[in-house]
């Protein structure tokens, strides 16, 4: 069996919600402080790489919280992990043919694991030692592959998600635009805000439903 | 073969329309209803807890292109490639089908929607018409239909305002719209902040405009089947979702309540239909796979196929039911006058300088403007026969993953890095809604469904083929769109304050030369199986009843010829009350073709 992989995150830039968002996954602290997040599809080095070039994609700067804090990486292990990861939700029968992708959509084989494994390939062992304009010259060249399109909106997809997948971490993505969480009613606000801004301390759902929520990539019975 | 025990009816499919067919059949009469959908059961308790997005981008409530997808072509001289996502339309699976994930926009068709062949033929004459156009007139009236529509916005309880009540035209509703004998069940919903400046610029025109009718109640409702919902709530979530409240009409909220009170009705979920059993003229039941995944024979004295456009057709085929079309010489009815409606826009991007507050809104609020729907006032640049409607001034849904990095051009030098995130933060939520118009979408010749010769689904039967192409025609109507909408938009602007940006042709069909299937364009599917006063030009009578079949009748917006620019449900809604008065009324006392 496949030796269990994590990545570390400094404990106390994750804060409590962490420690809360990833209950039952073996979370433990070592002695640096730093809190061992189970990987399911990446290795620890996989994850490093990943979690530098979504560092470039969404920075940390002086507008807030990027990727990093977001947990973006997590997000993403989770959700090639799942069935999305081996095109659980594509149409895989062949023959495979060549057409244009304009018109009739994506027609390789590449499952999105794949596509990560080859794209982590083009990013190099060493993209983690490189400085961050490095970092981002090497990002330019893939820009047009789909690996780069595919790692772009997951980074978004993680740092806007709900927290359920393990992605907006603290809701630093919510609170990076003010955005208040699926909130279950606006009856009241939808005339009282007009052209004003109604920000609110976001709410996950399961905050908002009072009790947890399972997230499509945890889905265990078999798709097919 | 397991086989069971026979039963009166049995109804493919669990959508408004297979849903409408199994209540008025289960309550009017003492016959046994059994229908069968393909995928799982649906319940509001469980849409609570999808307010999610990522469930939505995957799969959500939406057919696994893995189990089952369509194949594409642009003529048949190509070879066709099926589409390994389905991006194209979201057909949809389990209890209600896609009639859970709709937006909710419920308007009626314009009368001479009816009998269009007819209509353009009188005004335009035969000349002007291209010679591929396959419109056809329904076979009935708009007159004869009116009662119809009534009982389908009862059922769905429709929040709107009327502006023809019996010809006498009310400013404020649609005054362009065919006489209706009864105001709306329901008035309009509240409308949100930015829908106030697309009212005002439509005035500023000279236009007539409208809350667009729509199948979200606006206050506690309770239909003539005795089931209760509320108002809605505006907390978004509602396009492709699951509404949690059932205010949106959906048949999990307006239907199976009333229906899991009927002893004679059972549904069926994880039942997949493979096809409709017959023998010299006449249906014998159906042979599906059951959620065991066991082949089960089900004999039935009365089929009724409500899968959806494309599954309908497939499952004509796959029984061999009807006579294929043929492009090249036109005989043949099953399988012609595939009409998929896109929509045309553009104009530019609204940027405002305050916050909008996007998220608060519900998937068909908004105002509509009809002055250009049907018959143009006058000829125009482009050529167009007939116009559209405008609908708008709100979002349908605004979450963060689908809204955050939405920039205008130029804001920032690429799609990522500091910049960009912060151009992103600062746009978010200042984009207003743009201006897009719906087109009548009419049928060719050379647009047509059949099975596929190669590809197959998770069964191993043929996957449905689409052959299908935009003409000249089509061009120009998105050209009309495109110059319409940036004259509404420049006003919005106006009005409003906001910076116009310039954008590309927008809508999701303009700017581009091929019908494609990658991006998204509507769930109005039209066609393949469609209606008429004769057998050689359609494969249904006007009861959707199968000329060579009778005991079949087959529901949905299969039949409609050529679809209108209006959102076509209410219309599929009114046809299914129609179908079952033709199966209660005519069919069960006297068996055989109606007539
Ligand atoms: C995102 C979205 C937004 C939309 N917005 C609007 C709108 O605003 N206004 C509007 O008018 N329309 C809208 N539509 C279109 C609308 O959803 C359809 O017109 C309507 O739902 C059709 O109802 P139906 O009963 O014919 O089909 P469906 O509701 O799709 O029901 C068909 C059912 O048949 C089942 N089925 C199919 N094949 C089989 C088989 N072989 N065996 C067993 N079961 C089978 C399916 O699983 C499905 O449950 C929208 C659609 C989508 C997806």
């Amino acid at each position: 069996m496949k030796r269990r992989e994590f990545i570390l995150f400094p404990a106390k830039a994750l804060g409590g919600a962490v420690l809360y968002s990833l209950v039952g996954e073996l979370i433990s602290a070592d002695a640096e402080d730093r809190v061992k997040v189970p990987l399911r599809f990446f290795t620890e080095e996989e994850a490093k790489i990943i979690q530098a070039a979504a560092a470039r994609i969404i920075p940390t700067d002086e507008c807030g919280p990027g990727a990093t804090e977001a947990g973006v990486v997590v997000y993403i292990d989770r959700q090639l992990a799942s069935g999305y990861g081996t095109d659980k939700y594509r149409y895989t029968k062949g023959p495979w043919v060549e057409a244009d992708e304009t018109i009739f959509g994506y027609q390789g084989r590449s499952t999105p694991q794949d596509t990560y494994r080859a794209g982590i390939g083009l990013l190099g062992k060493d993209f983690t030692a490189l400085s961050p304009e490095e970092q981002d010259r090497r990002l330019e060249k893939l820009e047009r592959t789909r690996f780069f399109q595919m790692l772009r909106d997951h980074c978004v997809e993680g740092l806007m998600c709900d927290p359920m997948h393990k992605g907006n971490k603290n809701m630093v993505g919510w609170k990076l635009i003010g955005y208040p969480g699926p909130q279950l009613s606006y009856i009241a606000e939808m005339e009282a805000y007009p052209g004003k801004a109604y920000r609110v301390a976001p709410q996950s759902l399961s905050q908002i439903l009072g009790h947890p929520v399972k997230p499509v990539e945890d889905e265990t019975k078999p798709i097919l | 073969m397991k086989r069971l025990k026979p039963t009166d009816v049995v109804i493919v499919g669990s959508g408004f329309a297979g849903l409408v067919m199994a209540k008025e059949i289960a309550s009017r009469t003492a016959l046994n209803v059994a229908v069968l959908e393909r995928g799982p059961a649906r319940s509001l308790e469980k849409y609570v807890e999808e307010m999610d997005e990522i469930d939505i981008l995957r799969v959500g409530l939406g057919q696994n292109p893995a189990e089952q997808t369509i194949t594409l072509r642009n003529t048949n001289k190509q070879t066709a490639v099926p589409l390994r996502l389905l991006a194209l339309f979201h057909p949809g699976t389990g209890t209600g089908g896609a009639s859970e994930a709709w937006a909710g926009f419920g308007e009626r068709f314009l009368p001479e929607q009816m009998v269009l062949a007819t209509h353009l033929r009188e005004k335009f004459g035969a000349k002007r018409i291209p010679p591929d156009w396959t419109i056809r007139d329904w076979g009935i009236t708009y007159d004869e239909f009116e009662d119809y529509y009534w009982r389908a916005e009862e059922m769905m309880g429709v929040s709107g305002k009327a502006g023809n009540l019996n010809g006498k035209l009310i400013p404020g509703g649609n005054i362009f719209e065919g006489p209706r004998k009864h105001e709306f069940p329901n008035p309009p919903l509240t409308p949100t902040y930015t829908m106030g400046f697309w009212y005002k610029a439509a005035l500023a025109l000279g236009y007539h405009p409208y809350p667009m009718p729509t199948a979200i109640a606006s206050q506690n409702y309770t239909n003539p089947y005795g089931v209760s919902r509320p108002g809605c709530f505006y907390s978004g979530f509602c396009i492709n979702h699951g509404c949690k409240t059932g205010a949106k009409a959906m048949p999990t909220s307006v239907l199976m309540p009333a229906l899991e009170n009927e002893k004679n009705f059972v549904l069926r979920n994880n039942s997949w239909v493979r096809k409709i059993v017959h023998r010299d003229g006449h249906a014998e039941g159906v042979v599906y796979m059951d959620e065991n995944g066991e082949e089960t024979m089900q004999p039935a004295d009365l089929v009724v196929v409500a899968a959806f456009t494309p599954d309908s057709v497939r499952l004509l085929y796959l029984s061999g039911i009807g006579d294929p079309y043929d492009p090249n010489t036109g005989d043949g009815t099953l399988g012609m006058n595939l009409t998929h409606q896109v929509n045309g826009g553009g104009g530019g991007m609204l940027v405002f300088d305050e916050p909008l507050n996007l998220f608060m809104t519900t998937s068909s609020l908004s105002y509509g403007v009809s002055d250009f729907d049907g018959d143009l006032p006058e000829d125009v640049p482009e050529g167009v026969l007939r116009g559209g409607q405008f609908t708008g001034g709100a979002v349908q849904d605004y979450l963060p993953v689908m809204s955050f990095g939405r920039i205008p051009p130029g804001a920032a030098p690429r799609n990522w890095g500091s910049e960009w995130k912060k151009a992103a933060i600062s746009y978010w939520d200042r984009i207003g809604p743009g201006v897009g118009m719906s087109m009548d979408t009419y049928p060719y010749r050379q647009n047509y469904m059949d099975l596929d010769p190669t590809y197959t689904d998770k069964w191993g039967d043929p996957l449905l083929r689409f052959t299908m192409e935009y003409t000249d025609y089509e061009q120009r109507q998105f050209a009309y769109a495109a110059r319409m909408s940036a004259q509404f938009t420049q006003k919005i602007a106006e009005v409003s304050k906001a910076k116009l940006i310039s954008t590309g042709p927008g809508g999701n069909g303009g700017g581009f030369r091929h019908y494609d299937g990658v991006r998204y364009k509507t769930t109005h599917i039209q066609g393949g199986a469609i209606m008429g006063a004769s057998p050689d030009q359609s494969a249904l009578n006007t009861w959707l009843q199968h000329w060579k079949t009778p005991n079949l009748f087959v529901v949905g917006s299969n039949a409609l010829p050529q679809n209108a620019a209006g959102h076509p449900t209410t219309t599929i809604v009114a046809l299914a009350y129609r179908a079952a008065d033709g199966v209660i009324d005519h069919y069960l006392k006297r068996p055989g073709l109606i007539g």
